[in-house]
């Protein structure tokens, strides 16, 4: 067997299998299908984000010329629902709807333009509710609900120690609040479907999904099938991040209702602004961070809270608050910690998975807590790190000993080495005020691999050798553009002994392998891998015992490399790859193998908030360098370092690009993104207000990969998506912080934020708190706070908008007053 | 409406076409030429996917009219092969691993296709000036740039 530095394959940097026909335009993406008198499908959707449906009169536009279907949430047949944890998301909204993406009523026509005519001819008659918008605002027993009798709907905990002895015992306390927005995935195909009837009934559905198996469940829910006749074919997808999941589902199952009532094909394609309308975002967090300090640095108690807003529906929002809770207290040693996370249904767009799923948010939270602490204590921000960080069998938050190679520590001190961290952290924070000042700033970070306690972990990936040598594989694992396939393929090859150019990818197709779960949560590589692993290792058994009876050589003695069989001791070349395919279909034998890899065990006590949560983790560092323009508040992020252990770096390049992907993404969220929507309406539909990071915006970055390969990983690899994504926001507001000393406590730090510390824009009308609770009551709930310069600010939980800054506690007071008589106003 | 003709090359090959004159280039390529490589992905002119070359020039095909490219000569991401054989950009791109889900890929090349023909070893600022306006969610942009930086080298 091959040791770890004669790899051929692994560790390189193959050429994607896909790359070709991405650079040639023949890749296909769901918009690129087309069949023969294919139908237009079209939503129409809500027109208010919180309304009972009265009436829905569809009969004008069953009349327009070339409509074939017109359907709302009568006509669906099975379930009307659907939801991976809570099953409450409405295919075609009934009684009400409960956000501005919810749709109401969907018409299929021979042209768009019909379809569209016939959309405006759709009656509803509606009777407004109260709009929630404030998470915060929704816990109160007294807000109107969303779904059932209680607007929160998750509560996560983690309890260990006791914290009121940690902080009885702690020097001094640091309490703060982090604030951060929903953030739109943006991947840049929108959603697009095909369904066509099947010849034996059912639907077969190709589309820009990443989930195909639980979107295959709801969809034959929803059409009262069995799984066996409804086929969702993954479209090659133009990028995803977590976001194709429900919003595909939803899709899916519309098209497919269309297409089984006309028993005609049916596309539908979102224009960008539906696409950002109707999708789910990443979760805005509100954070209460607590932690009790003693004069060393030592944390002695950390005490979280922490608001997700949920948005209409439950989405993934169990699941990501769950990594939330898990993660939140960072890689640091505390032995008396007591979280909560609570997330919470509003108006808003419900909010899902998206890259990094509940962790830049509180690592947000953490890191800037992190180097508040480190200047309290008078240490830098890596001191700090390295005097509080975990090694190796650390217990974590919630009990688990970390046994692996826990490389926390060699990442940081690579990344500083790396750009002089600490002489210019000590540089950039003595020098005087002038207009533009360079400040640089760190971040660390540890996760949990795969999906962990939250869920069944399993993938299978098939291998078929051909009779003439040539190979196809295929998996349950999807391929967004991350290169899972390519990861695959050079595993397959690196077993076989084959180069990369034989093999030949097939898109997932949820009829022809066994549902392998969802592919997210960075597990592509770990679980998709590990599957491909044993499947080839299958196919290597057969060819090598052929291969023995072919030659009378022991099995021990030969091996398969560049394409041939090779005696292991003279290295001489005994048959070709071809050749011993041949020769196995000869003898009847099967060169197919099937690899099914099911997650190590892990555990979850949700009472007590203790276990086992992920069975193994992933460590990394970023530092961002900054120049900040002290009269515009503009920041230019100059040079960023990310270094990652990832395990093992199957594919090099794929690895670096998806690091440098995940620090520009990163970057948005700390400068750039905010998808805003006030009283339940989106501000933002298209590129020309939501603001991607583009080639001017990303610095120069430096990629430092460590390897520490994991025994549970195929070659020691681990992951790398998400981990490149979850540290580039607070690296950089740390150093803004270090630029400026102003430190900014609400994410994206866009010019209002850094130049005068809070957002310029209030929303205009306040939904329901206003109107119905006098100003004394509203006044009684503010929270004031002393800021490091001395002054006041104060701001009502619950109203967005309402807040003031004043020199004097009594000021502030009287101006908060004033702001809040304005609003109700 | 009334249709009107007009006659255009498109990746070499003569078209004379009977069309609507309100719809989109892109429109045109994807729907009734089926050229699907160019791709979809505002409609507004911001994010670059629908980039092609009209005389040389990248434009971005979801802001012209069908009726502007009467008499010019188009070039979309399917032109880019020449006999069989990958472009250099296109062949640059997949040694540097310039290409993730691939869907700004085609309004990448074109763009830089454009920068290359007019400026064969652009320095990195001018790569990055000529792709400001191709969005690309994934790569973070590094690659992409390495790889059109390398093309002539
Ligand atoms: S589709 Fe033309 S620029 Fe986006
Ligand atoms: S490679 Fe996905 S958008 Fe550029």
């Amino acid at each position: 067997m091959s040791t770890q530095n004669q790899h051929k394959i692994i560790g390189k940097s193959e050429c994607r299998v896909d790359a070709w026909g991405k650079v040639t335009g023949r890749a296909k993406f769901a918009e690129d299908y087309n069949v023969g008198h294919q139908l237009w499908g079209k939503v129409l959707r809500a027109k208010h984000p919180h309304a009972k449906i009265l009436k829905i009169d569809t009969s004008k536009a069953e009349k327009v010329a070339g409509v074939e279907a017109v359907l709302t949430a009568k006509d669906i047949p099975g379930s009307k629902v659907f939801g991976i944890v809570v099953s409450n998301q409405a295919i075609l909204a009934e009684d009400k709807v409960r956000y501005l993406g919810d749709g109401v009523a969907l018409i299929a026509a021979k042209t768009e333009e019909i379809a569209d005519e016939a959309l405006s001819l759709i009656e509803v008659e509606y009777e407004p509710l109260l709009v929630v918008t404030d998470p915060e605002e929704a816990m109160n027993p007294e807000t109107i609900k969303i779904h059932g009798d209680d607007n929160t709907f998750v509560h996560h905990k983690v309890r260990k120690g006791d914290v009121d002895k940690g902080f009885a015992e702690a020097n001094f306390i640091l309490e703060k609040k982090f604030k951060t927005q929903f953030v739109e995935h943006s991947y840049i195909e929108p959603e697009a479907v095909l369904a066509e009837p099947a010849e034996q009934g059912g639907v077969r559905v190709t589309g820009s999904v990443q989930n195909l198996f639980s979107t295959r469940r709801s969809t034959a829910a929803a059409l009262n099938l069995p799984l066996n006749k409804v086929q969702i074919i993954q479209a090659t997808l133009g990028g995803s991040f977590g976001g194709k999941d429900e919003a595909m589902t939803s899709m899916c199952i519309r098209a497919a209702l269309l297409c089984l009532k006309t028993c005609k094909p049916v596309k539908m394609v979102n224009t960008r602004e539906e696409s950002m309308l109707e999708s789910y975002k990443r979760h805005p967090y509100t954070l209460y961070y607590k932690w009790g300090v003693k004069n060393d640095g030592t944390i002695t108690a950390m005490e979280i809270r922490i608001i997700a807003d949920g948005g209409a529906y439950a989405s993934m929002s169990p699941f990501v608050t769950w990594r939330s809770v898990v993660q939140a207290t960072g890689p640091y040693y505390c032995d008396n910690v007591k979280t909560d996370i609570y997330a919470v249904y509003t108006n808003n767009n419900y909010t899902g998975a998206m890259r990094g799923f509940g962790s830049p948010q509180v690592n947000f939270a953490i890191e800037s807590m992190m180097d508040i602490l480190a200047e309290k204590v008078g240490k830098d921000p890596l001191e700090i790190r390295l005097q509080n960080g975990f090694e190796r069998g650390a217990i974590t938050a919630t009990g688990q000993n970390l046994e692996h190679n826990v490389s926390l520590k060699e990442v940081l001190q690579k990344a500083t080495a790396e750009i002089n961290f600490q002489e210019k952290w000590k540089k950039y924070r003595s020098e005087p005020n002038t207009q533009k000042k360079r400040g640089i700033g760190l971040a660390c970070s540890y996760r949990g691999v795969s999906l962990g306690a939250e869920g069944t972990d399993a993938v299978g990936t098939i291998i078929s050798v051909q009779t003439d040598g040539s190979v196809i594989v295929s998996s349950g694992i999807t391929d967004m553009g991350q290169g899972a396939q390519t990861q695959m393929s050079q595993i397959a090859a690196e077993v076989l002994g084959i180069s990369m150019d034989r093999i030949q990818f097939l898109n997932t197709n949820t009829s022809r392998v066994p549902d392998s779960g969802p592919t997210v949560a960075s597990r592509g590589t770990i679980m998709g891998g590990s599957a491909a692993k044993k499947a080839a290792e299958i196919v290597q058994a057969t060819l090598l015992t052929t291969a023995s009876e072919m030659t009378g050589l022991d099995v021990q003695s030969l091996e398969l490399k560049d394409n041939y069989l090779i005696d292991i001791e003279s290295g001489q070349r005994l048959a070709s790859f071809n050749e011993l395919a041949a020769e196995c279909f000869k003898k009847g034998r099967p060169t197919y193998g099937f690899g099914w890899h099911k997650s190590p065990k892990t555990s979850w006590d949700e009472d007590h908030g203790q276990g086992e949560a992920y069975f193994t983790w992933v460590y990394g560092a970023n530092i961002a360098e900054v120049e900040v323009d002290t009269e515009t508040g503009k920041v230019d992020v100059l040079n960023f370092v990310s270094c990652h252990d990832v395990g093992k770096a199957i594919n090099r390049g794929a690895v670096l690009g998806q690091i440098y992907g995940g620090v520009a993404m990163g970057l948005g969220y700390g400068l750039l993104e905010e998808f805003e929507i006030e009283n339940g309406i989106p501000k933002q539909l298209n590129f020309d207000e939501y603001s991607l990071p583009t080639s001017m915006d990303v610095p120069k970055i430096k990629a430092i990969v460590v390897e520490n390969e994991d025994a549970l990983g195929p070659f020691g690899a681990k992951s790398i998506g998400e981990p490149a994504n979850e540290l580039a926001a607070p690296a950089i507001i740390n150093a803004i912080y270090n630029a400026t000393g102003k430190r900014i406590y609400e994410l994206p730090a866009n010019l209002e934020r850094v130049l005068l510390g809070h957002k310029l824009v209030r929303p205009k009308e306040r939904g329901s708190v206003l109107k119905e609770k006098d100003i004394q009551a509203a006044m009684h709930r503010a929270v004031y706070e002393l800021l490091p310069d001395g002054t006041f600010y104060a701001e009502i939980p619950g109203l967005q908008g309402v807040y003031a800054n004043a020199k004097s506690l009594e000021e502030c007071r009287e101006q908060l007053q004033e702001v809040l008589e304005k609003e109700v106003a | 409406m009334k249709k009107i003709k007009i006659s255009t090359t498109i990746n070499s090959k003569k078209y004379y076409l009977d069309i609507n004159p309100n719809v989109t280039l892109l429109d045109l390529l994807r729907d009734e030429l089926g050229l699907t490589g160019t791709k979809r992905g505002c409609e507004i002119g911001e994010c670059g996917a629908c980039t092609v070359l009209i005389n040389g020039e990248a434009v971005n095909s979801c802001l012209v009219l069908a009726p502007q490219i009467d008499g010019k000569e188009l070039l979309t991401v399917e032109g880019l092969m020449a006999e069989g054989k990958l472009h250099p950009l296109q062949q640059s791109f997949m040694d540097h691993d310039a290409v993730q889900c691939g869907f700004c890929t085609p309004g990448m090349l074109m763009s830089s296709k454009a920068l290359l023909d007019e400026n064969p070893n652009p320095a990195e600022e001018e790569i990055r000036t000529a792709i400001s306006g191709n969005l690309c969610r994934c790569t973070g942009y590094v690659q992409i740039v390495e790889a059109i930086g390398k093309v002539n080298k």
